[in-house]
């Protein structure tokens, strides 16, 4: 269980139906620890700000969160979060370990446009 | 989002020290805001266990940042977290704090408490491994290192018992200090010492680290000998102490070498009506519980300096 205000994806069902109803979508994978703790906390700031991207959190130990832990772009990671930015389904950045605000947000900037 | 507001107090920092600093504010019914850049609790959030704080026997740094941010606001504190803080203006009487957004905040005084953050390398290659075989934090990506050799970079306490607790995941641990000797308390270093699956380069500091999508390997330079090795690698974990997040108060608060600031004993800075708090601050030990205690005595203080303003 991860304790933030962000969308929680907990099955594969809810990951498909995330990006299936969503153009943008920004889903940090991670645990309740001292490296994501930040990350989640910039994106539940920056929710108002980009209301055409769908923010969520998904436990790293979940086995479903195999969907993101195999994904090809995350191969070479050795830090969680796995931060993972999709546009029309389809990965389009993915970051490891924690980011700073300026980070994130030049991410979803160049993604995902600012509304 | 534009705006305008005026507090008694402005508390730059949402760490132990701030978080502290605007209990006592607040709970002295002085209209108290805490901006903080990144997430509310600083370093303290970044500790998973918390085993010495008095009268708390076992907490996650994120439990107690969260019930210290709750405290506060049960006093009437307001909270802003993860905020980009665009200028300071504390010379004068009436202090201004301008963020993104083109909000402007003023108070009749300011406590300092920015906090430090983890010293990085500053090599090439860094930046762009961090995650992908460079990590701060062995709590969190100690398991991706099972069965791997890693290194251990720092001399100090952090260093030695990270490096004894990354055994349980990785097969082989070296410790690299730059130094021929360690800082850190004597049952860490024989902890280190004594087991048999951490090594030590002493006087010796990587210079670059090399991979694409991962980190392979790391240049090593002997500062004794000045020979540089490359050797393969799967993980470097670096734990070599903080830096103050002073950076923008130079050339406005008295500063001494480190960047750390210059305070009296009331917390008070060079300039009137500016108190600093927290492991910003000039000090030998820097601790949750030092934290606090300055976050007390900077708050009691600038209600002080409030009250006599008036």
């Amino acid at each position: 269980m991860l304790y933030t205000n962000l969308h929680h994806i907990e099955s594969l069902d809810e990951h498909k139906k995330v990006l299936a109803e969503n153009e943008n979508v920004m889903v940090i994978c991670g645990r309740m620890g001292p490296m994501c703790i930040p990350v989640y906390g910039i994106a539940e700031e920056l929710e108002d700000v980009y209301p055409h991207v769908k923010f969520c959190d998904f436990e790293f130990d979940n086995p479903a969160a195999d969907v993101i832990r195999a994904l090809p772009e995350v191969q070479g990671f050795m830090g969680i979060p796995f931060t993972i930015y999709y546009k029309n389904g389809k990965v389009v950045k993915a970051t490891s370990s924690i980011q700073s605000k300026a980070e994130v947000t030049a991410i979803l900037d160049a993604e995902f446009g600012k509304k | 989002m534009t705006g305008e507001a005026h507090f008694d107090t402005i508390v730059l920092g949402g760490g132990p020290a701030g978080l502290t600093a605007a209990i006592y504010l607040a709970r002295a019914k002085l209209k108290t805001l805490v901006i903080n850049e990144g997430t509310v609790g600083g370093q303290m959030i970044l500790t998973h266990e918390i085993a010495n704080y008095p009268g708390v026997e076992k907490t996650s740094g994120y439990a107690l940042s969260m019930t210290m941010k709750k405290q506060a606001e049960s006093f009437g504190a307001e909270v802003l977290a993860n905020k980009t803080v665009l200028s300071v203006d504390i010379e004068g009487d009436v202090k201004k704090v301008i963020l993104e957004g083109d909000v402007t905040y003023t108070a009749k005084s300011i406590i300092v408490a920015p906090g430090g953050r983890s010293r990085t390398l500053g090599v090439p290659g860094e930046d762009a491994l961090k995650g992908k075989g460079i990590s701060y934090c062995a709590t969190c990506d100690g398991d991706f290192f099972t069965d791997k050799e890693i290194i251990v970079v720092g001399g100090g306490n952090s260093a030695l018992e990270e490096a004894v607790s990354l055994t349980k995941y990785a097969k082989r641990v070296t410790v690299v200090h730059k130094l021929d000797h360690f800082e850190a308390h004597k049952h860490a270093v024989e902890e280190a010492k004594g087991h048999p699956r951490v090594d030590f380069m002493m006087e010796s500091v990587i210079t670059e680290f090399h991979g694409n999508d991962r980190l392979e390997s790391v240049d090593i330079k002997d500062l004794h000998t000045g020979n540089t090795l490359n050797r393969k690698i799967d993980g470097v974990f670096v734990f070599i102490g903080y830096v103050p997040n002073t950076e923008s108060f130079k050339g406005m608060l008295d500063l001494n070498q480190a960047g750390e600031i210059m305070v009296t004993e009331g917390m008070a800075t060079n300039i009137p009506g500016v108190f600093a708090a927290g492991d910003s601050t000039a000090k030998r030990f820097r601790q949750i519980t030092t934290a606090v205690a300055d976050g007390t005595i900077a708050a009691l203080s600038a209600a002080e300096y409030v009250e006599r303003s008036h």
